[in-house]
C-alpha cells in the first residue's frame, strides 16, 4: 500500500509551504480544511454568546448583562451559528468530500473557490466589528424583523447588512461552484442515481442556496434603501408594509432551513450504511425525498407567521403543505431504521453520533408537526416551544451530524484514528448536555414563557436553571472536541486507507491521509 | 475548464440575478394578491356608482379607531365613536385633528379595516386617507369619511372596525411642495 502513495506522491507537486500556502491556495482539500476550522472558530464565538444568555436566563431577575446587551448577544448568536458556524462547515465538508466521493480531482472553479472562503472572515469580522460601535451590536434577532431592524435600528445595522451581503455572495459562490463540479466533473460511469447521497444532498442543497441567497441579498438591499435613501418597502408611513418583510425573509428562510439539514442527511446516511454494515435501505427513495423536501420548502414558509392575519384559506394551505413535509421526511427516517434492521451494527463514535441524529432530530420533527397545527401554533408562537423546537433540529440535528462526519472522515484527512474514548465521553457529555438544556424548554414554552426576553416569571425558574445547567455542560464538552481533533491531527494509530471495515466509496479508495491530489485521471466507475 | 462546465456556470448565474430581481418583483405581487383578495384590510378609493344603493339594507355597527404612529404629536380622534350603519345607503363620519406643534406639518393616514374579509364591501367614496394633510402650527381641521357597505356583506359580520393610523411624512414631502402648499392656503 505504502509504495502506492509514494508512487502517487511522485507525480505531483506538494502545497507551497508557509501561511501564503492557505491565502493562495486553490486546493480543494485546503479550502476544505479552512472552512471547517473557520467555522469550528465560529461555532465556539457563537457558542460563548449562547453561554451569556443562558447565563443571564439562570435565575429570574435581571444579573449579568443588561437587556440590550441580552438582545445584541441573542442576534448574534443566531446570526453566527446559522451563517459562520452550519454553512460554512457543510461547505467544508463539500469541499474536501464531493470531488473525492464523485472521483474528480478538484472543485471545478479552485480560484472561485478561495475567494468564497476568504471572504466569509471579512463577513464576520465587520459583524463581530458592529458590538464595539456607538448603539452596539445589531439587537433585533436572527430574523431581523422591518422595522425592528430598520426605523428602530442601531447605526451599524448597515455593517449588519453588508455582511449579509458579503456572506450571501460567499454562499452563492460556493454553491455554484458545488453544481458546476457535481454536473460536469463526475468519473465516468458514475450516473445522477450512481452518486453517493453526500454529493446528492449537496446538488440539491446548491440549488436551494443559488434560489433563495439571492433573495436575502434583496430584502437586506431593501431594507438599505429604506434606512439611507428614503424608500418605503417596508415602512407604512410611505405605502410600504412590515408584514411584507416577513414574508420576503421567510420565503428565503425556510428553504435555509433545509440547507442546513439536507447535507446532514447525506452524511448520516453514509455513515449508518458503514457501520450497519448493509446496503443503505431505498437510495432511490432517498433522492426522491430530498428533492421532494426542497421543492415543498418554497410552498410553507407562512407558517413562521401564522399570527399576522392570514386568511383561513392560507393558514390552512400553509398547514398542510407543512404537514406534508412529514412524508418525506418520515421516509428517510423509516429508511435508516431499516438500513440499521438486522445489521451488524458496531458504535463507533460516528455511529453513536448519527443514531442520536435520528433520534433526536425526530423529536425535533415532530415538535414541527406540532407546531404546523394553525390553531396550536397560536398558543406556541414565539414561546420557548419554538426555541427547544428549532435547537432540536439544528444541534442535535445539523451539529451533531457535522461532529459525525468530523470523527467518520478524519482518518482519511489526517491519516490518524482518533481517540476512541474520549471522543465517546466527548458524545456523552454532548448527548446529555443538549438534552438537558432542549427538553426542558418545550416545558417551559407550552407553560408560557415567551422568547427573547433577559427576564421571566417566577413560575419558570426551576427548568431555567436545569437549561442552563445543560447548556453549559454541552458548552464546556465541545472545547473537549476541540482536544480530541488536535489530538488527531498531530498524532494517532495510523488509519488504513479503508478506515471502516464497511466503508464504501471513491474517498476510500485513496490513501490516508487523502494525497494533496487525488482523481488526476479518473477512475472507472460500474 | 470544459465547454459544458462553461455553460452550467452561465445558466447558475442567469439564475442568480433572476431570483435577486425576483425578489424585488414580489413587492408589487404582494401589492396585487393583497388587493385582489383584499387581505390586510387594505381599501382603494371607489366609483361613484348608485348601484351600491339599496333599499333592503340591514343594520351594523362601525367603530372609528385611531392610532398616532410613533412619535406623531398631533391630535387625532374619531368625532363619533361608534356609529350605527345601513348596508346599501351613504355615511358620512369625520375624524378631528390638530397638529399642536408650532412647525408646519404634512400628515398621511393609512386605513385598515377589521374583520379583513369585510374591506371589499365597504367602499369609500371620499376619504382623507387618499390625499396627504398639511396643517400650520395649531391648525385643526375636520376630516371627512364617506362610504358605503355593500348589502352583500356576508351575513356573518355584523361589527366593523374602521381604523386609521396618521404618520408624520413632513421629511418625506419635497419642501418645493410644502411650501406651495402653504402659499395656496
Amino acid at each position: 500500500m505504502s509504495t502506492v502513495i509514494e508512487n502517487h506522491h511522485d507525480h505531483h507537486h506538494g502545497p507551497a509551504s508557509g501561511l501564503m500556502r492557505w491565502v493562495t491556495t486553490t486546493n480543494h482539500k485546503d479550502i476544505g480544511t479552512l472552512y471547517l476550522w473557520f467555522s469550528f472558530a465560529m461555532f465556539l464565538i457563537g457558542g460563548a454568546m449562547a453561554m451569556v444568555i443562558r447565563a443571564e436566563l439562570f435565575q429570574p431577575g435581571m444579573q449579568i448583562v443588561q437587556p440590550e446587551f441580552y438582545n445584541q448577544m441573542l442576534t448574534l448568536h443566531g446570526l453566527i451559528m446559522v451563517f459562520g458556524a452550519v454553512m460554512p462547515a457543510f461547505v467544508g465538508l463539500a469541499n474536501w468530500l464531493v470531488p473525492m466521493m464523485i472521483g474528480a480531482p478538484d472543485m471545478a472553479l479552485p480560484r472561485l473557490n478561495n475567494l468564497s472562503f476568504w471572504l466569509l472572515p471579512f463577513a464576520f469580522g465587520i459583524l463581530l466589528s458592529s458590538l464595539f460601535m456607538e448603539g452596539g451590536a445589531p439587537n433585533f434577532g436572527w430574523t431581523f424583523y422591518a422595522p425592528l431592524s430598520t426605523t428602530y435600528a442601531p447605526p451599524s445595522v448597515t455593517f449588519f447588512i453588508f455582511s449579509v451581503h458579503i456572506m450571501g455572495a460567499s454562499s452563492i459562490m460556493g454553491s455554484i461552484n458545488v453544481i458546476v463540479t457535481i454536473m460536469n466533473m463526475r468519473a465516468p460511469g458514475m450516473d445522477l442515481m450512481k452518486m453517493p447521497l453526500f454529493v446528492w444532498s449537496w446538488l440539491i442543497t446548491a440549488y436551494l442556496l443559488i434560489a433563495v441567497m439571492p433573495v436575502l441579498a434583496g430584502a437586506v438591499t431593501m431594507m438599505l434603501m429604506d434606512i439611507h435613501f428614503g424608500t418605503s418597502f417596508f415602512n407604512a408611513a410611505g405605502g410600504g408594509d412590515p408584514v411584507l418583510f416577513q414574508h420576503i425573509f421567510w420565503f428565503f428562510g425556510h428553504p435555509e432551513v433545509y440547507i442546513m439539514i439536507l447535507p446532514a442527511f447525506g452524511i448520516t446516511s453514509h455513515i449508518i450504511e458503514t457501520f450497519a454494515r448493509k446496503r443503505l435501505f431505498g437510495y432511490s427513495s432517498m433522492v426522491w425525498a430530498m428533492l421532494s423536501i426542497a421543492i415543498l420548502s418554497f410552498v410553507v414558509w407562512a407558517h413562521h407567521m401564522f399570527t399576522v392575519g392570514m386568511p383561513l384559506a392560507a393558514e390552512l394551505f400553509f398547514m398542510w403543505a407543512t404537514m406534508l413535509i412529514a412524508v418525506p421526511t418520515g421516509v428517510k427516517v423509516f429508511n435508516w431504521v431499516a438500513t440499521m434492521f438486522r445489521g451488524s451494527i458496531t458504535y463507533e463514535t460516528p455511529m453513536l453520533f448519527a443514531i442520536a441524529f435520528v433520534v433526536l432530530f425526530t423529536i425535533g420533527g415532530f415538535s414541527g408537526l406540532m407546531l404546523a397545527i394553525t390553531p396550536a401554533d397560536f398558543q406556541y408562537h414565539d414561546t420557548y416551544f419554538v426555541v427547544a423546537h428549532f435547537h432540536y433540529v439544528l444541534v442535535p440535528g445539523s451539529v451533531f451530524s457535522i461532529m459525525a462526519a468530523v470523527y467518520y472522515w478524519i482518518p482519511k484527512w489526517t491519516g490518524n484514528m482518533y481517540d476512541e474514548r474520549l471522543s465517546r465521553l466527548h458524545f456523552w457529555l454532548s448527548f446529555v448536555g443538549v438534552n438537558v438544556t432542549f427538553f426542558p424548554q418545550h416545558w417551559i414554552g407550552l407553560a408560557g414563557m415567551p422568547r427573547r426576553y433577559p427576564d421571566y416569571a417566577l413560575q419558570f425558574a426551576d427548568w431555567n436553571m436545569v437549561s442552563t445547567a445543560g447548556a453549559f455542560l454541552f458548552g464546556t464538552s465541545q472545547i473537549l472536541f476541540l482536544f480530541i481533533v488536535l489530538k488527531t491531527v498531530v498524532g494517532g494509530k495510523k488509519a488504513t486507507s479503508q478506515v471502516w471495515e464497511g466503508a464504501k466509496g471513491l474517498e476510500w479508495s485513496v490513501a490516508s491521509p487523502a494525497p494533496y491530489h487525488t482523481f488526476s485521471t479518473p477512475p472507472k466507475v460500474d | 475548464m470544459n465547454r459544458s462546465a462553461k455553460k452550467t456556470l452561465q445558466l447558475l448565474s442567469i439564475g442568480v440575478f433572476c431570483m435577486f430581481f425576483f425578489s424585488f418583483a414580489l413587492v408589487p405581487l404582494y401589492d396585487v394578491f393583497c388587493e385582489i383578495t383584499g387581505l390586510n384590510g387594505k381599501i382603494s378609493q371607489s366609483e361613484e356608482n348608485a348601484s351600491y344603493e339599496t333599499e333592503t339594507g340591514r343594520d351594523l355597527t362601525v367603530q372609528f379607531v385611531s392610532h398616532n404612529n410613533e412619535q406623531m404629536p398631533w391630535k387625532f380622534n374619531p368625532s363619533e365613536k361608534v356609529m350605527k350603519v345601513t348596508t346599501g345607503k351613504y355615511h358620512n363620519a369625520t375624524f378631528y385633528v390638530k397638529n399642536t406643534t408650532d412647525k408646519p406639518m404634512t400628515a398621511q393616514a393609512v386605513p385598515s379595516v377589521a374583520p379583513s374579509n369585510a374591506a371589499e364591501y365597504l367602499k369609500k367614496l371620499e376619504c382623507f386617507c387618499f390625499e396627504q394633510q398639511f396643517l400650520n402650527p395649531g391648525e385643526e381641521a375636520l376630516l371627512p369619511v364617506r362610504f358605503i357597505f355593500d348589502d352583500s356583506l356576508p351575513g356573518t359580520i355584523n361589527n366593523v372596525a374602521l381604523s386609521y393610523t396618521i404618520f408624520d411624512i413632513t421629511d418625506r414631502v419635497d419642501p418645493e411642495v410644502n411650501h406651495l402648499s402653504m402659499g395656496a392656503r
